[in-house]
């Protein structure tokens, strides 16, 4: 499995393709009525995975589900405060969002403090009925007490590592494939990490 | 400390890429304004103070509206209210503010320079919205804007400023925004309202209107700013209307496609027909709109935040 002394992986393209189906099917199963469900991604990868969640849903149920993106760049708690800076993009939710049950979608679930920051962004937005949870990766080191409903993997992590996750729609990497790595280095700061899709 | 903060004084230092950086992060805004909670806390906690020592009513509630969408404090602080009147420097007037902590001061003042005084002995971010005949760099960034999201570029577009070139702040800041993006800008007006030497900017100048306006892409017209005057400049509103005003047949010169631009307020029936101001080329409402978007990312960009990935 390891690829390089300090970059082990733990999901590879197969494995990330496995994790979002069977997302999909759980979000089918247990997030109620599907006409009543809306995903949306937090950017950056949170919004392709809610597409291919949107994807699977529409060729295992025949249903056009809403995908939206949230940028929760202007509700975080340390926008001037972080060494580098975040990039703003743009939240873009083509439904309204008031009695829909909202699924974020995001690719790593760490700290909590993104999906708080998602949870206000998108609480200006209207009164959803519920909103849950889903994401590829679990790393664990919660400092705010947020759960998800869904997780295609739950990684065992300590505090010095990090989640790499390269999706294929927006890190072109070398043969081009999904792969999730667990890296020997820190987290690296938000704004390096992000690119728009 | 002083020297960490982040100050917007004008736009003809700034690079190519700033500026479209500050487009994009504008970009980001401009939904906001759009939402039913038109409010986002990245400024919570934040105070901006606006200090307009000259008339402005669309320039400050555009900064004030921009600072209260990303939930700053302001503070509001106009000439006729202020104790300017009473005889105190502009210096001793923000040095008091300053006491009071402001993270950002937007100055609006008749003399140029005013802001870059402030930006050296003042520890707050400073952003020019307006110093005199200088600059006015967010009406700059606004224009550029607008025109980018109608022209979908502003690189190989031909721009004409028509007006009060020599009292025209808004001029300044366009000539620097749009030549750094790659336009072709032209300025016009008559032989007293163009200093020499303006080409050095980065512009042509005539005093043919009819030269200026040839296939131009965009027809930006100033408004004659008669409180700037101090000798007559021209001889008749008429006659000026006449020669570097523009209406529907000197519009028919540029592109069928050629877009009307006013900062505005208009002096109508003088630079600018009502027809045209209200004609389907105009985009003077747009400007407008984007002027809000614009002045929440300079404010943003002031207090550290970081650009824009649109």
């Amino acid at each position: 499995m390891s690829d390089a002394p300090n970059r082990r992986l733990v999901l590879d393209d197969t494995a990330v393709r496995r994790a979002v189906r069977r997302l999909a099917h759980e979000i089918v199963e247990r997030a109620g009525p599907l006409n009543t469900i809306a995903l949306v991604g937090i950017r950056t990868r949170g919004l392709p995975l809610a597409r291919r969640l949107a994807a699977v849903v529409r060729e295992v149920e025949g249903l056009e589900v809403p995908v939206g993106a949230l940028d929760i760049a202007l509700y975080r708690d340390d926008a001037f405060t972080g060494g580098s800076k975040v990039a703003v993009g743009q939240t873009h939710l083509p439904f309204d969002v008031a009695d829909k049950t909202v699924v974020l979608v995001d690719d790593v679930l760490f700290t909590g403090r993104t999906v708080r920051a998602a949870l206000d962004a998108l609480m200006d937005f209207g009164r959803p009925r519920r909103i849950q949870l889903a994401v590829l990766v679990d790393r664990g080191h919660r400092e705010l007490p947020i759960q998800p409903d869904y997780v295609g993997q739950v990684v065992a992590t300590q505090a010095g590592q990090s989640i790499k996750v390269s999706l294929t729609e927006i890190d072109a990497g070398p043969g081009g494939e999904d792969a999730v790595h667990l890296l020997d280095t820190p987290e690296r700061a938000n704004g390096e990490a992000r690119k728009a899709p | 400390m002083t020297q960490t903060r982040r100050h917007l004084l004008e736009l003809a230092p700034l690079e190519a890429r700033e500026i479209t950086e500050l487009l994009d992060l504008a970009e980001s805004f401009q939904d906001i304004s759009h939402r039913r909670i038109k409010k986002v806390p990245a400024l919570r906690g934040m105070t901006v103070v606006l200090l307009f020592l000259e008339a402005s009513t669309r320039t400050r509630t555009s900064f004030e509206l921009a600072a209260k969408r990303l939930s700053a404090d302001t503070l509001s602080i106009a000439g006729g209210t202020s104790s300017v009147v009473k005889g105190e420097t502009l210096l001793d007037t923000t040095r008091n503010l300053a006491a009071m902590s402001p993270d950002i001061i937007v100055l609006r003042h008749k003399h140029s320079g005013s802001p870059h005084l402030l930006a050296r002995h003042i520890d707050a971010s400073i952003v020019n919205a307006g110093d005199g005949g200088h600059e006015h760099p967010t009406q700059g960034l606004l224009d550029a804007l607008t025109i980018r999201q109608h022209k979908k570029r502003i690189a190989g577009l031909k721009v004409a400023i028509i007006g009060d070139i020599a009292h025209s702040r808004v001029a300044r800041s366009n000539i620097a925004a749009l030549g750094k993006l790659g336009a072709d800008v032209w300025v016009c007006g008559p032989p007293t309202m163009v200093p020499p030497g303006i080409e050095a900017l980065g512009c042509r100048a005539t005093s043919d209107r009819d030269t200026a306006v040839r296939d131009a892409d965009v027809v930006m017209m100033l408004r004659i700013q008669k409180e700037r005057m101090t000798e007559e400049l021209f001889p008749s509103d008429r006659e000026y209307s006449q020669r570097f005003g523009l209406d529907r047949d000197v519009l028919a010169r540029a592109r069928p496609d050629a877009l009307v631009m006013h900062p505005g307020p208009i002096n109508r029936g003088v630079e600018l027909a009502p027809d045209v101001a209200d004609g389907p080329q105009s985009i003077i409402l747009d400007q407008v709109a984007n002027g809000i978007a614009v002045r929440m990312a300079v404010l943003y960009h002031c207090a550290g935040g970081g650009g824009g990935d649109a």
